[in-house]
């Protein structure tokens, strides 16, 4: 696909909104990854986390930033900590498809919360005010850089490399790399199980209201939907990119998310309404011929071997 | 008890439910036949589902797309001719200057999804795990793309309308049964035994020879197939369709009845579709603020909460759905058995 884009078209300005994209996705990634990791379960509801985190913003826009975004931290770890212990615990040793789909209903059950508090006003959508001006434009070199893609790019990165010394350095970092490896041997040799899955879980958390404060910022209408298609493509990228391991993972995410972005700013909108038809023929494609992921190597024990 | 009394039970069990759900659709009010009706279809959609995600195991997001295949398939061809090229100038000709009676729609409905089953799944089918979800996942975004743009096949992202609503209490409740029987002569016979033996163990049941690809794929066209014929009875039963009908909302409650119920077996889906819509039902009726002996009058919406709530809940406390996944079998009494 994109061999048919003509590569002038491709400018400056495209690249930069690209790879902001890329790197909020590469955010969520690492949320659905990291639990994905510890739990084995691909939580479906992860989109419905930024969105009670981008409601808490649109709620509290009358608040001072810094307020609201710590409600949006808060409410989005409470959220988050309570799925925890009422549904994935309880789950922990059911089998994915059960679990995946509990997570549906969540996502689902979600949603329908959200519809019901923001109806009481009788119009849907609410407007996080506060926050827009993140939202203007710098320019650099004669391209319109919003500032919220400078902080994204730079929270992205700082993010990352935190994880990484925590994951690299830390003994609850090796806990949990051992987990993810094989939970069983873990346990069997003194990792606790729920401390590691709290922490993966509230290190997802904290990655969500993150995901939300930069999402609410370039999109400041609340719905009950947000986030739900980006939490669907940055899945699709997860898998695409190979779930099994977190690096892989967030590289589908981040990969995804620049392709997205790359597709959009460059194709006529005329010329775009067969785009998704193409894009998931693609991962079709692309899963068909290396279904443990693109940047997997070998073969995974996710994938059955028949 | 014989290996037939034995199997006659295990079949009579969900078409009794479906039968008793059809009787009660003379009892009722008109707005509650509407909902019965769509309970039924649901079963229809919900053990089509079953047929390959329950016998297989493997998860599926991409039979929706099946449904949606038939319901537009059925519908276009269903359409009044005088009418047709008026609503949906942009047809193919073929579409636009014909149109069959009902239930030759259905079996057009039925064949459209088989044969879509069989295109996707030949490549798709040698997929398990999560890349199979993901690959199914893709295959109803690519069909719901086609179906929303296309507008020589359909109606585009506007809503098809004026199909003839014939789908009464007769031919959901028939339906239904026609869709049960199919499932559970499948499930019974040599290629649904070799499925559901790759379900347990995929590594074992290749060892003693079972082509895995060649019984998913099996499987995935009967699926198919059942499909664009629920989806045939939805469009027929709703009167008009728009793309979103038959997306992202439908096949998430379509599993979730499914898992409810319990995956495993052909009783657990019938009683997911029948339950799950039941308490819709009530629900509704509930924020209505009709109320059973008293009046509860709960703020709209409410209904979708409550549903949720239900859903989560069943399925962390009873993750193997009600039924445990197993068919219905009577007591057996047999001498030095606990």
């Amino acid at each position: 696909m994109s061999l048919a884009i003509p590569l002038a078209s491709i400018d400056a300005q495209t690249l930069v909104d690209a790879l902001g994209l890329g790197a909020v996705y590469a955010l969520m990634a690492v949320g659905i990854g990291l639990v994905f990791g510890v739990l084995r379960l691909v939580n479906f509801a992860y989109g419905q986390l930024v969105m009670a985190g981008a409601y808490t913003l649109a709620y509290t826009s009358d608040w001072p930033i810094v307020a609201s975004i710590v409600a949006c931290f808060a409410v989005v770890i409470m959220l988050s900590s309570l799925m925890e212990r009422l549904v994935f615990r309880p789950l922990r040793t059911q089998s994915p498809a059960v679990m995946l789909v509990t997570t549906f209903a969540l996502a689902f059950l979600l949603q329908n919360i959200a519809l019901l508090i923001d109806l009481r006003d009788n119009t849907i959508g609410e407007a996080a005010a506060s926050i827009a001006p993140l939202n203007r434009a710098i320019v650099i070199g004669g391209v319109d850089v919003r500032k919220i893609t400078i902080v994204t790019l730079i929270v992205a990165f700082c993010a990352l490399t935190a994880l990484a010394l925590l994951l690299g350095r830390t003994t609850i970092g090796l806990h949990m790399r051992a987990a993810a490896t094989d939970f069983r041997t873990a346990r069997m040799l003194g990792v606790r199980a729920d401390r590691v899955i709290s922490t993966a879980v509230l290190l997802s958390a904290l990655l969500a209201a993150t995901v939300a404060v930069i999402l609410t910022v370039q999109f400041p209408l609340v719905t009950p939907d947000f986030a739900l298609r980006d939490t669907i493509v940055v899945l699709v990228g997860v898998v695409v990119g190979g779930i099994d391991r977190l690096w892989t993972a967030t590289l589908g995410g981040f990969a995804i998310g620049f392709a997205s972005g790359i597709i959009n700013g460059a194709l006529p909108t005329e010329n775009t309404v067969y785009l998704p038809s193409v894009l998931f023929a693609l991962v079709i494609l692309v899963l068909l011929i290396r279904p443990a992921g693109l940047f997997a190597r070998g073969g995974s024990s996710l994938v059955e071997r028949v | 008890m014989s290996r037939h009394a034995r199997a006659l039970v295990q079949l009579a069990a969900p078409v009794l439910l479906v039968i008793l759900t059809g009787l009660a659709c003379g009892l009722a009010g008109r707005a509650t036949e509407i909902e019965i009706l769509s309970a039924l279809v649901s079963v229809s959609t919900v053990v089509a589902v079953y047929v390959f995600v329950g016998n297989s195991g493997v998860l599926s997001f991409g039979q929706i797309s099946f449904v949606a295949l038939g319901a537009f398939t059925s519908g276009v061809m269903t359409i009044p001719l005088d009418s047709k090229a008026g609503v949906l100038p942009q047809l193919f000709p073929i579409l636009r200057d014909h149109t069959i009676g009902n239930v030759p729609s259905l079996a057009l409905a039925a064949l459209v999804g088989g044969a879509a089953a069989l295109l996707v799944g030949i490549p798709l089918m040698r997929l398990s795990g999560l890349a199979a979800g993901i690959a199914t996942f893709a295959v109803l975004e690519i069909t719901h793309n086609l179906l929303r743009e296309w507008t020589a096949i359909g109606p585009g992202a506007t809503t098809l309308a004026l199909v003839p609503e014939t789908t009464d209490a007769l031919q959901a409740t028939l339906g239904a049964i026609g869709v049960i029987v199919a499932a559970f002569a499948y499930q019974g016979s040599r290629l649904g035994r070799k499925l559901r033996a790759t379900r347990e163990d995929p590594a074992a049941a290749a060892g003693v020879g079972i082509n895995v690809h060649r019984e998913r794929l099996w499987g995935f066209v009967l699926s198919g197939a059942l499909s664009g014929f629920a989806g045939g009875l939805l469009v027929h039963l709703l009167g008009s369709i728009t793309t979103e009908d038959v997306y992202l909302e439908l096949t998430f409650l379509t599993l979730a009845m499914l898992v409810v119920g319990g995956s495993t077996s052909l009783l657990g889906a019938v009683v997911g579709a029948l339950l799950v819509s039941g308490i819709d039902t009530l629900l509704s009726h509930a924020e209505d603020g009709i109320g059973i002996g008293f009046t509860v009058n709960l703020p709209s919406g409410t209904r979708l909460v409550a549903l949720g709530v239900l859903m989560a809940a069943m399925l962390v406390l009873r993750p193997t759905g009600v039924t445990g996944g197993r068919e219905l079998s009577l007591p057996t009494w047999r001498k030095g058995e606990a």
